[in-house]
Order: C-alpha cells, then structure tokens, then sequence
C-alpha cells in the first residue's frame, strides 16, 4: 500500500504543483521583511470591489474579519454560534506568547522560534514559525491598544509568567481568561467594522461547502440554522477559521459544536489535510465520571508547578481506595508511587504534556488508576501546601511545628495561586481538592494537524486560505503552552491580511461574483440532497450514538499510544461504523426549523470519514514524534523514538473519492537554522 | 423608547434628583413637626412663618407640588415602560433570591405614600388653601398647634398615618440609598452612604409615628 | 435519583409556547444540569419526536450561551455559575424543576429554550470598542503605565460572558449591568478614555432602542450574574453618561 503511494505521490505532486510550499528566498530572518516588501498589493480604491468570505469568528477569523474590513475588503463573516463572541478560543486560559523580553531574561524571536520548533518535535515549516515569532510582539501591542486588560504589576507595566518547555517568561495573561479576554478585544475589533457596514455579520449561520469555479473558491454554500434556508454567497477569496477537530473523540475540552466540517468540505473540493494524527493530550484535565459525561473540562497546566502527581504503589490499596475503605491521604509516603519524579528525575512533575500523558496512560493501563473507571490519577498539593506554609510561619515568626497552622498558612498561599482552578474542580467533581488530593487524567486538547497551507496560508485550492488551529502549519508535532493564542491572533491580524492581497491583485477587475453560476447552483443542491439523504433515514439510532462509538474507537486505537495492529482495525471499525451511520442514523425534525440533530448528523458524518484518514496517517507515520506515539518506535526505557531520516516530512493527504483511497503528498522539512535533536527529559 | 423621549438614564436621574429633593423637604417637615412635642408656641410661630411667607408660599411651595406629581408620573412612566419590556411572563420568578421585595415594589409603596398624600392634602394644605386664599381669614398665628392636635385624636387615622409611614420606610430603604446610586457615586462611598440613608429611613418615618401617637396619647 | 420536568416548549418565534412536563429517570448527581437534558432529548429523539432545542457550546462557563431560567432563577439555584455548570447535585430525588427560556423583548425566543441575543450585539456594534487600526503599528505596550487597581478592575469588568442573566433576572429587563461592564472596561483604561463620551452615549441609546427596561437599582442582576460583575459598574456608567451629556 505504502509503496503505490508514494509512486502516486511523485506523479501527483508533479503534475498538479499541489504542493509547492511558496516559501520565499532569503535568509530566515528576512523571508517574512523581504516578502511583503515584494508582494502586490491591492490598490484602497480597488479594495472596495473585493469581497472575502471568513468562515468562524475565534481569534483567528475574528482579527482577520476586522483587519480585512479595515483594510477595505467587504468582508462577509460566518459563526455557527449566535455571536462571534462566543467562539472556543473564549476558553482558552492560560495565556499568550510573545518575545518581546520586558523581563530581560535574555528572549528573542530566535529563542521563541527555537522554542517552538523544538516543542514541535521538529515536524513544523521553519519559516512560518519564525514569520510567527517575529509577529508576536505586534501582537501585544495591539491588544494592549485595543483594550486589552492584560495583567499587569504594581509599577504599571505588564506582567508575565512562565510556562512548560521553556527558559524564560514570555506569557502574557488575563488571569486565567486569557483567550476570552483577546477573543473580545478581536470581537471589539470586529463590532467596529460591523457597525461602519464593512462586515456583513451571519450569526447562527454553518458553511455547508465551498464553491469553485475555474479552479478558483469563490464562495460558500451556507445555512440559516434558524430557519434552515440554503444560501449562496460569492466572493473572491474564501477564508477558513473554523478550528480544530478535537471533537473527533466525542469526548475533549472542546465546545460541543466545534467540528471538522468546513476543513473537510474544502478537503474533499481538493485541499490537501495535512497531518491529521497529530493531536495534543493534554494531562490535567478533571477524568470522566461516567457515561452520561459530555465533554471534559481542563485545568491550566501551570498546577503541574506545585503539584506531585501519584497512584499508589500496591494493587490492594487501588482496590481499597476504588471501594472507598482507604482515604488517599491515609496512604504512606512510601506506598506512592510518584511516577513521574521516578521515570523523569531531571524534570519530574514539569515534562512536556505528552510525555505526562503517555506516563498517567502506562499506570492506568496497569491497573493503577484510581476512581472507579480506573482512569485517573493524584495530583497531590500537600506537600506544597506543607512547604508554604513551613516557609509562611517562618516568615511570620510563628511555630513551624504546628501541623495545623502550617496547613492553614499553606492553604491560603495556594489559594492565592490557583484559587479559581481549585474552586472549578470542587464544583465538578464535588470534593475539596485542599484536602484531598485532586484527580486528573489526560483529555484531547488541540489538533496540530489541519488544512496545509503554503507560506501564504493558501490552501491547495486557490483563493482559499486556512488560519488558526483550523491549518497545519505551526506547531508541528506539539504545541507548546500559549502557543495557540499567538498563532491564530498572528495570522488573522498581520500574516492574512497581506499574503491575501497579493492573490487579490488579479481580481480588481472580475466584478462581483455571479452566484447565479451552475457551480454555485450544483454545490446547493449537493448540499440540499445530503440534508434530505440524512432526513430520510428512518433509522433508529441518534447522532450521538454514533459520535460516541467513533470517539471510543479513536481514543482506544487512536489516543495517547498507537501501534499498527489497532490502528488497522481502527481504519475498519470506523469504516464499518460510518456505513452504519448512513444506514441507521435518525434525524428528527425538518430542513425548515432549529434542528441542532440535523446540523449535528452532518458534522458526524465529516467526523466519521476524518476519523479514518486519521488512523492511516497515524499508521503510515512509523516513528513517534511529539503527540503521535507509536509503541513500536520507542526506547528501551519507553521514550518516543523519532525518525529524522524518513520521517521529517509534512503528510499531506489529498482525498480521492473514500478516505481508504487517499492519496499521501510529502512536503519535505528542511531545517537551515537550526540543528535537529533528540528531545529528552532524563 | 416612550414619547417623552427621554433616555433610560435620564429618566433615572430625574427619579433620584427628584426624590433627593423629597427628602430634603422631609426632613424639614419633620423638624417643625417635631417642634411640636416640646414647644406649642415655637411649633405655631414657625408654621405661621412656612403659612405665610411669599417665597415659601409662592415659590418653595409650587415647587415642591412639582416634586411631588413629577416623581409620581415619572415613577409611573418607568413602571408602565418596564412592564412592556417583557411581555410574555415567566411561569415561576424566585425573586426573593436576588433583591429585596422593597426594591421590586416601589410602585407599591409609593402608591401607599400618595393615598397617603391624599388623606394630607385633605387634612391639612386644602383646608389651609380656602382658609387663606378663598376665605380670605384674619392672620391667627396661634391657630397651627391645636389644629393638629385636634386631627390625632381618632385612633384610626393615628393608625392609618402610622402604617403609611411605615411604607414610607420602606420606600426610603431602597429609594434614598438607590438615588446615589443612580447619579453614579462611586461605590467607595457607598457602605458609608447606605448606613447614612437607611439611618434616616428608619429614623424619619418612625419619628413622624411617634409624633402622631405623642400627640394621640396627650389629647386623651 | 428521579425528577418531574416542566420545559417551555415553542416551535418557533411565532407559534405561542406551553409548558410541558417530562418526567426522568435516574439521574446521577454528579451529571450537570445540561447532561441531564441530554438524557432526556435522547430518550424524546429515540420516540421520534422534536428533542428540546437550547444554546449551549463551551460547557465550561466561559462562552456564554447557555441560558435557562430555572426554578424562577437565571442559571439555576447555584450562584456564580452559568447553567453548564450547575449540576443535578444541586436538587433532591423528587423535586419538579421549571425550566424557561430568558424572557425581555430585546430577547425573542428563536425555539424552545433558545432566544435571539443579537441586541447585545448590536449595543456592543454602537460603540463597545476603541476606534484604533488592527494593523500593529501602535506604540509599545509598556509605552503608558496602567495602575494596576484600575487595570484589576477593568479585568473584572471585563470578565462578562454576555450570557444575558443580568436582563432576565432583572424585573424590568434592564440590560444596564452587560453595558456598564464594557463601558466601565473602557473607561477605566487610558487608551479607551478617548472616546469615552461617544461611547457612553451611543451604547445606552443602543440599548434604549432594543427595548430594555429602565434599571430601578433592584441588585438582582449583580446576584445572578454567573461572573459577579459588580454594580459599581452601573453607578460607573451612570456618572459616565452624566458627564458625557453635560460636555455635549
């Protein structure tokens, strides 16, 4: 199978050119300065002859909308929610990156780029990271110009702190509503072009597919989830922010309506979907309480600070604790297994979020975990409580030996810390995490992998482009901590708004688009066949029966470890159950009315065919990389095993009728400044 | 928006001024009233002074009848205006969760105060209006004290007086703290302001009570 | 544990609405309160019939779509959360619980327990912004020192999910407390202080145009707002447009 591919990668990915990555010439430091000094550009006047469709209003499509509509583009915007506002980047808490070293700890943009590539497993576009790293101060000071009430210390000037993977404190944050606080500096953005009439707002509104005409996207098919009305809308350039598939897994930290929808669609029209098994666990997130559960909720990585993750070291405790006859606080010292500090001694609690997810799996697997589904472990805030506490009544002048004054003096100062998070978890689960140990266990968090896209973020399709998480481009194989903030606010506000142009160059005289064209009248009516095709199913199982079963399949065979065998029988599972799906699936309702099961079918049915393409990529990647590990490739002692040497490439898929059928393109990674390494947490 | 077209902000602030000016003039009305528990003759010499003074009479007086109908109307503008703004009701509101009942009754108790206003007007002002301005009487600077004794001798209308004074109460516990509020004091000053204006919402009514039956219990 | 529903069903903005009474069983107290109509729409979907439409996304707080009115109380009887996370611990074997949809004007129901909050949208269109470019060609971050009380406290404002609980638990379906919290965002920091007087004036003749009611200081909506934004704000906007209607 393998080999056939790639003969048809090299005839494809000649003929067609579908992958050239456009990176420009020049030395790193200078492609992204010497790029737009070269680029065309789009005269004011002739801007206002120009429409752009964005699709999804998270800080990605949202900063593009209000930048492209200040620019002068009639921008169009769709969001499936009923307001830009209330976009999943909303939730993002931890904070955003930036080089802009008001720290002094010796940051740059070359030390934000390294770090990046690196926390990628070296499987990102060198260029586009840099370009990334370079942006990142801009991005700082538009928020901050917006209105942005990053925090700030007593002196006035903004504050930062540090995160996993790296050596200095380049975070900004907002508390722990970062991503809410920038997500409505882009809506304030965005509100301000709605109310001037350059942005035609289209809440509660889903693109069902995009529209190419001469080889060219030039509009969307969408629907009112209102009323259910099918629409057509032209414009020269389509824009896809619409985000991660996270959701493939039924259960992750997600918002229910996230979805691969408008990724697949475009896919399916021609754009390659690059690297689709990368996906970041993330190892704090509160575990399942039972089958009724929805969605989980995470808990900010910055616990892991002061936090000693464990399970108990004999299997009769796990037994007792499962069946409430032991208290974990009861648990000696030396019957605790304290995993990590004993697998990782040089980075203990603090490695990378794969690595502590892969090492909260291996316990559980074993028979460790400990709440009832056996799929959880401690994260224990004793021992740091104990040593506040110690150091508070020493500071206080007051007796160190007081075991209960020292828990108290502790307890305040790690309610100090993490109040919220602790306050957040006592609501869900409903014990009190200072004094009983919390339970954790990792969640799918966010999707590396996405459209590709070139140095341009233009998709394989011309005049369609892909930012934000919704691409592939810059994370690699792992994303670090306050990555994804910087990432979608860079593109949306100071990479889209110029690569755009210069495509749009050709269009000043193309005149409105017809969207009385047959493209335009072909795409609906796909659209109009698949709604009735899934209206009329008289089956008798729900939507969600069937997302629920394809999340199990893709977290058992498709989660935080892989190996060929269940990844093989994953690829014929989902097949099986997609089959299913277009057999058996009941959707209640009409096309004419709210009908959150009918917009719900078709997301799970784009779901059901992602979910396979994953599984092949996951198996044709034979090495294990940053959040893909494969069991087959690692070392003695279980660390992921990467292969430069056949596997620094970007696997770009381009669809070809089932998703068994795709056909795989390699976009080659070639690293001029930087020395690839072994990462290791010894 | 209704046909005055005003703002929904100028609306509150015309409430709150209005109202502070309500109080003003309470408190002075209480301060001769209370005149009366230890001086019959000082309480008949200032009455006579608010009777018969041309600015009190011809400028402070109007004015302070505009105060009253304009605070009234405007409450019940606002009333009428906040119960369009939700047509349709909900099947169960659990109030009592969130805010006090006072505050949700405004209407209610000024409703109460105005009757009450009404029985006053009845008892005294009209009655001072035809004696002065119809009847055109002789000045009696003396006549002001045994007047208002001879009004608090049924114990029906001290009771009636008592209990619209108790809804006065109320009104000032929410209306006299809520009018600072509205003309955007900072909350710095709020914790002081509510304990100076529920002081005075208790204290003010329940003096006026205890003048009424002070002056029952002596005319018996 | 088993309860006794009372849903408000409406099939769409123009058909009139009933309430109607669905009983579930077994339900655990660890499910949040959304999960526990999830149960339920599974069962009505699998009878064939119309599952109950309601908003909801993030299901962690913080997006602002979920909006029930439950047992006479925006988000339910827990404070300080929105109705994702309230969750059937919150209530007894037996209990009935009355579920409704945010009711004002400016809020028409779309379907069942879904409404239309596109006039918070619109206020916030009228001038819930600082008119600067998105083109990064601002000065440096640190260029003006922000105290930082007033930042904290522009951060709280800040913190408003835009759920609309302030308006449906007011009695007057004032939306007073959503807008003072951008306006008092704004004005609190330097950068937004330029435009102070328009904004201020625009946003509440926005909202006067929507069809909100007048705020009479009831407090209900500060109790009820799932993120505690704090009256101070409205006493802030309150001064706010005073003083942008004495300069103009």
């Amino acid at each position: 199978m393998k080999k056939n591919n790639s003969k048809k990668i090299k005839k494809n990915g000649n003929g067609k050119n579908l992958m050239d990555s456009n990176i420009p010439k020049g030395p790193l430091s200078q492609k992204w300065t010497l790029h737009k000094s070269k680029i065309n550009l789009v005269s004011p006047s002739n801007k206002r002859l120009i429409d752009i469709i964005v699709v999804g209003t998270g800080l990605a499509g949202a900063s593009a909308s209000a930048t492209l509509a200040e620019l002068g583009y009639n921008v169009k915007t769709f969001c499936f929610q009923d307001s830009p506002r209330r976009a999943h980047s909303i939730a993002a808490q931890g904070g955003i990156n930036a080089s802009k070293n008001y720290q002094g700890d010796g940051d740059s943009t070359h030390r934000l780029f390294y770090d990046t590539i690196k926390g990628g497993d070296y499987r990102s576009r060198e260029a586009n990271v840099y370009r990334l790293a370079e942006v990142s101060g801009n991005i700082i000071d538009q928020c901050v110009a917006q209105g942005v009430p990053f925090a700030r210390d007593y002196g006035g000037l903004l504050d930062n702190r540090s995160f996993g993977g790296v050596l200095v404190s380049r975070t900004f944050y907002a508390k722990g509503q970062t991503g809410q606080q920038l997500l409505l500096g882009a809506y304030s953005a965005m509100n301000r072009q709605i109310g001037r009439g350059k942005i035609t707002m289209y809440n509660r509104h889903e693109m069902m597919d995009v529209v190419i005409k001469d080889g060219k996207a030039r509009g969307i098919i969408s629907r009112n989830l209102i009323n259910g009305e099918i629409q057509r809308h032209g414009a020269h350039a389509v824009v896809l922010a619409t985000g991660g598939y996270g959701n493939v897994f039924f259960l992750s930290t997600n918002a229910m309506g996230s979805n691969v929808s408008a990724g697949w669609k475009i896919h399916k029209k021609g754009a390659l979907f690059a690297n689709p098994c990368f996906t970041q666990i993330h190892p704090t997130c509160i575990p399942v309480s039972g089958e009724h559960q929805s969605k989980l909720t995470l808990m900010s990585e910055s616990l892991r600070n002061d936090g000693r993750i464990w399970v108990p070291k004999k299997i009769e405790d796990v037994k007792l604790i499962r069946e409430g006859k032991l208290s974990p606080t009861d648990l000696n010292e030396k019957d605790r297994d304290y995993y990590l500090e004993r697998r990782y001694p040089a980075f203990g609690n603090l490695v990378p979020r794969d690595v502590a997810s892969r090492a909260a799996k291996e316990r559980c697997d074993a028979g460790y975990g400990v709440n009832s589904t056996g799929e959880a472990v401690y994260l224990d805030f004793s021992a740091a409580i104990n040593r506040y506490g110690k150091e508070e009544a020493h500071v206080k002048g007051l007796d160190e030996n007081d075991a209960d004054l020292v828990k108290k003096l502790g307890q305040e100062i790690v309610r100090s810390k993490y109040g919220n998070l602790f306050q957040m978890y006592e609501k869900i689960v409903d014990q009190n995490p200072y004094e009983m140990p919390m339970m954790i266990y990792p969640a799918v968090h966010y999707t590396m992998g996405g459209v590709w896209v070139d140095y341009n973020l233009m998709t394989s399709i011309k005049g369609c482009y892909a930012i934000g998480e919704a691409n592939f481009s810059d994370h690699g194989a792992n994303r670090l901590g306050a990555s994804a903030l910087m990432q979608g606010l860079a593109d949306g506000y100071f990479v889209l708004p110029y690569t755009i142009g210069d495509y749009l160059t050709n269009d000043i005289r193309t005149g409105k688009i017809d969207i009385s064209a047959p493209e335009f009248e072909k795409a609906e009516n796909q659209v109009k066949s698949q709604i009735n095709k899934l209206l009329k199913n008289k089956g008798q199982n729900s939507v969600d029966y069937y997302h629920k079963k394809l999340g199990k399949i893709m977290w058992d065979k498709c989660g935080m470890s892989r190996n060929e065998k269940d990844l093989k029988s994953a690829i014929n599972e989902i097949k099986r159950l997609r089959e299913d799906f277009h057999k058996n699936v009941f959707v209640p309702g009409n096309d004419k009315e709210y009908n959150e099961e009918l917009a719900k079918a078709g997301r799970v049915s784009d779901f059901l065919e992602l979910g396979e393409l994953f599984a092949k990529d996951a198996l044709e990647r034979n090495e294990s990389c940053g959040g893909h590990f494969r069991e087959e490739f690692q070392t003695p002692e279980g660390e992921a095993l990467r292969n430069d040497k056949n596997f620094t490439f970007v696997s770009a898929w381009e669809y070809n009728g089932e998703p068994s059928n795709a056909i795989m393109h390699k976009e080659n990674l070639n690293y001029q400044e930087i020395e690839v390494k072994t990462r290791s947490y010894k | 928006m209704n046909g005055l077209a005003l703002s929904s902000l100028a609306k509150k602030y015309s409430m709150a001024l209005s109202g502070l000016f309500l109080v003003f003039f309470l408190f002075q009305h209480f301060t001769i009233n209370f005149i009366s528990i230890f001086s019959k003759d000082m309480f008949n010499q200032v009455s006579h002074f608010m009777g018969n003074n041309l600015l009190v009479q011809f400028v402070l007086q109007p004015i302070l009848i505009f105060g009253v109908i304009f605070h009234f109307v405007m409450g019940l503008i606002l009333e009428l205006d906040n119960r369009k703004s939700r047509s349709q009701n909900y099947y169960m509101t659990k109030g009592s969760a969130n805010s006090s009942w006072i505050s949700r009754n405004m209407i209610f108790s000024g409703i109460v105060i105005l009757s009450f206003l009404a029985l006053h007007f009845y008892d005294f002002w009209f009655p001072e209006m035809k004696y002065k301005y119809y009847h055109f009487s002789p000045l009696d600077p003396n006549r002001y004290y045994e007047e208002m004794i001879h009004k608090f001798v049924s114990p029906a209308r001290v009771l009636m007086y008592s209990v619209s004074f108790i809804f006065l109460s109320l009104h000032l516990l929410h209306g006299f703290s809520s009018s600072f509020q509205s003309m955007g004091i900072n909350i710095k000053y709020i914790s002081f302001i509510k304990i100076l204006t529920n002081a005075f919402a208790i204290i003010i009514p329940f003096g006026f009570i205890l003048i009424a039956v002070f002056h029952f219990y002596n005319s018996h | 544990m088993n309860l006794i529903l009372k849903i408000w069903r409406q099939p769409n903005s123009k058909s009139k609405g009933k309430m109607v009474t669905y009983p579930v069983e077994n339900v655990s107290p660890d499910m949040s309160f959304l999960e526990m109509i999830d149960m339920l729409n599974e069962k009505i979907i699998l009878k064939g019939e119309d599952p109950v439409a309601f908003d909801h996304d993030c299901r962690e707080g913080i997006c602002g779509m979920c909006s029930m009115f439950i047992n006479g109380q925006a988000h339910g009887p827990d404070r300080l959360v929105t109705t994702c996370q309230l969750h059937m611990r919150k209530f007894r074997d037996g209990d009935t619980i009355i579920v409704e949809p945010f009711r004002a004007n400016a809020f028409p129901v779309i379907k069942d327990l879904i409404v239309d909050r596109s006039s918070f949208d619109r206020i916030q269109q009228a001038g819930g912004f600082i008119s600067i470019n998105t083109s990064g060609n601002t000065q440096d971050a640190n260029a003006i020192p922000i105290e930082k009380d007033d930042a904290d406290k522009a951060f709280d404002a800040a913190t408003c999910i835009g759920c609309g609980a302030c308006v449906a638990s007011c009695k007057n379906a004032s939306a007073m407390l959503f807008v003072s919290a951008k306006v008092s965002q704004y004005s609190l920091l330097p950068q937004g202080k330029v435009e102070a007087t328009d904004r201020v004036l625009n946003m509440v003749n926005q909202m006067d145009e929507e069809g909100f009611g007048n705020c009479t200081n009831t407090g209900a909506c500060e109790v009820e707002c799932p993120k505690g934004i704090s009256l101070e704000n409205i006493a802030r906007l309150n001064r706010e447009f005073l003083i942008s209607k004495v300069k103009t």
